[in-house]
């Protein structure tokens, strides 16, 4: 793909001007990284906050007096249990109970939900959607172009946000519609770092004086490659690695946000995959001694690493791997074959890494 | 992170490796260009004291913390010693490219190889 055929952010312009490195990621023009590089963003991150340029990501606004109903087809959670305000995981999955994509969904009034979707699936989404949504009464709108998002993560993030914010923010898992230094935003308690912090939804035109501000309040900014490494040690999904129309929400580890009663799209294989088991389970994993998998690098006797990398934090390989069920268990040992080279590793605990406790001597 | 240098008592390989000729023997490591395009080095895989390694083909991977690349040797040999140093300070690949991130010595099987790489104005010229 050409760099002419790449849709670009509100915010590209200002990615530029910082230096930014900027590569193609999901039929966007990106930024990976900054100036002072991915391991310094990464730990701004965990040690303060950094801001991410996330407007990429999809958004479709559901609404109607079947609106809920029909999120119960397509979405494998229970979207009757998602108060106003409230936010909630999901997969869509296909009949077969394979992973379309992984979203984040808001209710925003009764019959009137928001749902953030992968750059890459957003048209699929859209379209599996419309197909899935006869003989309800219910408006699926496009909202791509109606949004940028940023990702304010970090400990001192809500900090941050807050001061320029009209109202306290909302909790954690909850939404809120706020005015941020001047500008209309819904405000989203959730991230993808493993941190505390908030994504704000905004109008496109006041994505650069928000980001600006955020970040002359001390947030980092940061590209997509330290966004990477911190969800990986948070053990959080990424479509396209770990999750694929191959694979189920069982085998993923994501039966918690699969409710088979609601009868959604896909739930007689979940609940087949879940009271019959699975062949492969996924895990995260630590590399014993040096080196790093990459996505795709076999594990020796069976299974496939599908995210790796160098853990910033941690200073060692993680990743995360599908293994036959009955290795994936915490502290087995296993080995993967890294471009020729075998490199023991040890399925850990999720997650790799988890924010240390905060000290009590103030 | 210095700025782009290609200094020029150094041979280069248009696979952004660059070659410090000393009689019958060679320093090698990669470009300023290829450590840019890599950002931060955090592992560098060395090949062990006596293997062989023939012009065009790789001999040993760098990662950054984004991906893994292998390193192409500019000229054929045996490797008779590789930096250590790089193991805990793998940065230095990035730091000083040309210096402290030199990767391996190799004994050259055929000095007049050297004649198929680039001068660093061919190589610098080459990168725009």
């Amino acid at each position: 793909m050409t760099s002419s055929t790449l849709k670009r952010t509100p915010l590209f312009e200002t990615h530029r001007q910082a230096g930014a490195k900027l590569v193609a990621f999901g039929g966007w023009e990106m930024p990976v990284q900054y100036g002072d590089g991915i391991r310094a963003e990464h730990l701004a991150v965990r040690n303060a906050a950094g801001v991410f340029d996330v407007s990429h990501m999809g958004e479709v606004e559901v609404r109607g007096a079947d609106a809920e109903s029909f999120l119960q087809r397509v979405y494998s959670n229970d979207v009757s249990k998602m108060a106003i305000g409230g936010a909630q995981y999901s997969l869509i999955c296909d009949e077969q109970g394979g992973v379309l994509d992984d979203v984040f969904c808001y209710r925003l009034e009764p019959g009137r939900f928001l749902t953030v979707t992968n750059a890459s699936n957003h048209d699929a989404d859209i379209a599996w959607m419309r197909a899935h949504a006869g003989g309800l009464d219910v408006e699926i709108a496009d909202a791509q172009d109606a949004y940028a998002m940023l990702a304010v993560q970090g400990p001192l993030a809500r900090e941050i946000v807050q001061a320029e914010a009209d109202h306290p923010l909302p909790a954690r898992m909850q939404a809120a519609a706020r005015v941020i230094h001047g500008r209309r935003a819904l405000v989203c308690g959730t991230g993808y770092s493993g941190e505390d912090g908030v994504e704000l939804l905004v109008e496109p035109e006041d994505a650069p004086a928000l980001w600006d501000e955020i970040v002359r309040r001390g947030a980092a900014p940061c590209g997509l490659a330290a966004r990477d490494t911190l969800r990986l040690e948070a053990c959080f999904h990424l479509y396209g690695n770990d999750l694929s129309a191959d694979r189920g929400p069982i085998e993923a580890g994501l039966g918690w946000a699969c409710a088979e009663d609601t009868g959604f799209i896909g739930s007689d294989a979940v609940r087949a995959a879940r009271s019959g088991g699975t062949s492969e389970r996924l895990v995260p994993f630590m590399l014993i001694g040096p080196g790093i998998a990459r996505q795709g690098n076999p594990v020796v006797g069976g299974g496939v690493v599908t995210s790796g990398t160098l853990s910033p934090s941690l200073d060692i390989g993680i990743g995360m791997a599908y293994l036959p069920t009955a290795r994936a268990v915490e502290g087995e040992r296993f080995e993967i074959d890294v471009r020729g080279r075998i490199r023991p590793a040890v399925v850990a605990r999720r997650p790799l890494y988890r924010h240390p406790p905060e000290e009590t001597d103030d | 992170m210095t700025d782009a240098n290609y200094p020029a008592e150094l041979l280069y390989h248009p696979d952004h490796d660059w070659a410090r000729l000393d009689g019958d023997s060679a320093i090698f490591g990669i470009t300023w260009f290829a450590q840019s395009e890599l950002g931060e080095v955090v592992f560098f895989d060395p090949p062990e004291v006596g293997t062989s390694v023939k012009a065009n083909e790789f001999y040993a991977e760098v990662e950054s913390v984004k991906a893994v690349s292998d390193v192409v040797a500019p000229l054929s040999g045996e490797i008779v010693e590789v930096n250590t140093a790089l193991a805990d300070n793998p940065e230095a690949i990035n730091d000083d490219p040309y210096g402290a991130g030199w990767m391996v010595k190799v004994k050259l099987s055929d000095v007049g190889e050297a004649d198929a790489l680039l001068d660093h104005e061919t190589y610098s010229n080459s990168l725009t």
